[in-house]
């Protein structure tokens, strides 16, 4: 594969962690546990959305065959989208929503800080920009852990349940191919064995402050690097490109 | 009380402030008005909520999401100011949950296509607009000084609503057939927004003696209609209205008579999305209410030294 090939793959993958959870919390608006809380999620799909277009902008650069950014986001089918499992889990309540921001965003944070000194200036300046949302992400999902582990018996558990039920889909965070690989060698991707432990630190912290129990890291799932995913992104994606589907010829 | 000192400046154009002497009627007036404002504000991000999952584009969705914020933020703006008349949200969510409170009646609309989101924006918040210049200069001083805020954003989502409507109105057939549809089902709505005629008005008389209401419903509609129906032209859509005609000696345009009986069906439970609404904030609110409880408890243990820092 060419160095350029990689590095559209390699776009894609971050432009679609971050459309895909973007819009998994862009769903929630209007559905917060109160009307700042609200605000505050819908800013982080705001945040994320515009970090995804930067990505697949540089990616439809990239790519030579006449896609642009919406293209690759509105008209691509789910076995090519590249996005971790854990992105695409469900609001299934407030408790999953923060612990699956807390557990991405820590991994997010870790891995834009290594791309801000990438070989490769565009994703370099793309993620300086992303990093400082992300920071503010993390810090505000950190609060939340700490606030429900350490808050009322119901928030607790209900903090736990979703930390032992999305814990399987952090295995995959760190997992390297051989795009990963061929790109860390010219310094252009992130090592994520490194970032692996600086992570798990970071969890394990936080985990300890609120009062959760880390789950043990038994079976992991797996498949995103190949495009096969959870049963839930093809129906995220079935609504998210419905229009652009319906009507191909359409600008928007 | 001392209500001379109220009247004395309500004469001298001056604004009213928390701690000012008012009337009771006064201040029941603007809790009602302002915390109705509010809830519009928060209901109005059903409508719009319902199409953010489907935005066609990445840009079309960023604009989206922080135009719904933008709402949520004039709710909070706004129950903050009710909050220093006396009442807390807590109660105002109460009222709205119980129907006690009320919020626009134009929000019992559904939002059914994407045009929806072009027309809202474009006719609903350039409707609120129009109202709101007028309230810059209310006489409660916490509620005119929000409106200054709030104004400056509805203008942004008007013209980014306009945007929409244009380039549907210029793509492919089907667009410019979703963009009329929108329009003919928003029309009527929108300039029911100002309230019923001068003639009929319930709360009016007061209001502007007090000086929260500058200027009359009815002049408020014409204001609008003068406007929106030029700006229908120049985009290529045709208002819904085939008495539409324009008056050289008034210079202004003069609509049909509106379906009163409709808006007060509707604004009386009974239109296409009441009780959805309604029902979404209450699910909502119940659903949170655990979260709050864990905020609530998390930041008593801090207050009394339970946990650290
Ligand atoms: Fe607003
Ligand atoms: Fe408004
Ligand atoms: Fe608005």
């Amino acid at each position: 594969m060419t160095k350029k090939d990689a590095l559209f793959q390699y776009c894609l993958r971050l432009g679609d962690d971050a459309v895909v959870l973007g819009h998994r919390l862009a769903e929630l608006c209007s559905r917060g546990p109160f009307l700042e809380e609200d605000l505050a999620l819908t800013n982080i799909a705001l945040d994320l959305t515009g970090q995804a277009q930067l990505f697949f902008l540089y990616a439809a650069e990239l790519d030579n065959k006449g896609q642009s950014a919406d293209d690759l986001v509105y008209r691509r089918p789910e076995r090519q989208f590249y996005n971790h499992l854990l992105c695409e889990q469900p609001n299934t309540d407030f408790g999953y929503t923060i612990v699956r921001q807390f557990l991405f965003s820590a991994y997010h944070c870790f891995l834009l800080e290594d791309l801000c000194t990438s070989q490769d200036e565009h994703l370099a300046d793309i993620s300086k920009k992303a990093l400082k949302e992300s920071r503010y992400h993390l810090s505000h999902a950190t609060d939340w852990m700490v606030r429900l582990g350490q808050g009322t018996k119901e928030s607790k558990q209900r903090a736990q349940q979703a930390l032992d039920a999305l814990w399987m889909y952090t295995g995959e965070l760190f997992e390297m191919d051989d795009i990963d690989l061929q790109l860390l060698e010219a310094n252009v991707a992130a090592d994520l064995h490194t970032i692996r432990n600086m992570w798990q630190q970071e969890i394990a912290q936080t985990l300890k402050r609120a009062g959760l129990q880390q789950p043990e890291d038994n079976f992991m799932q797996t498949g995103s690097r190949k495009g096969v995913h959870t049963e839930h992104l093809g129906h995220l994606l079935a609504e998210m490109q419905s229009l652009v589907r319906a009507y191909p010829e359409a600008a928007w | 009380m001392p209500v001379d000192l109220f009247t004395e400046k309500i004469d001298q154009n001056k604004s009213i402030e928390p701690r000012d002497p008012m009337p009771d009627d006064y201040r029941y007036h603007l809790i009602r008005q302002i915390s109705q404002h509010a809830h519009s504000e928060v209901i109005g991000m059903q409508p719009e909520g319902n199409w953010i999952t489907r935005a066609p584009s990445l840009r079309s969705k960023m604009i989206l999401l922080a135009k719904i914020q933008d709402e949520g933020g004039h709710g909070l703006y706004l129950y903050s100011a009710a909050e220093t008349l006396g009442i807390s949200r807590e109660e105002m969510i109460e009222q709205l949950q119980t129907g006690k409170a009320r919020y626009s009646n134009i929000f019992n609309y559904p939002a059914l296509t994407w045009a929806d989101i072009g027309a809202i924006g474009w006719l609903v918040d350039g409707a609120a607009i129009v109202n709101q210049v007028m309230l810059q200069r209310t006489s409660y001083g916490p509620y005119a000084r929000a409106m200054v805020r709030i104004c400056k954003e509805e203008s942004f989502h008007q013209r980014q609503g306009y945007e929409i409507m244009a380039k549907m109105a210029a793509g492919t057939p089907e667009q410019h057939e979703m963009a009329q549809d929108a329009l003919n089902r928003w029309w009527a709505p929108a300039l029911m927004m100002f309230g019923p005629p001068d003639a009929e008005s319930l709360h009016s008389k007061k209001a502007f003696q007090w000086k929260i209401k500058r200027e009359s419903n009815d002049a408020l509609r014409q204001k609008f209609i003068d406007k929106t129906v030029q700006q229908t032209e120049v985009i290529g859509l045709k208002i819904p209205d085939p008495g539409l005609r324009f008056n050289e000696e008034t210079g202004h345009y003069e609509t049909s008579p509106l379906n009163w009986d409709e808006f007060y069906r509707v604004i009386n439970g009974n239109g296409p999305c009441n009780r959805q609404r309604i029902e979404h904030h209450k699910k909502v609110h119940a659903e949170g209410q655990w979260v709050r409880e864990a905020a609530a408890a998390y930041a008593e243990k801090l207050r009394t030294g339970v946990l650290e820092q």
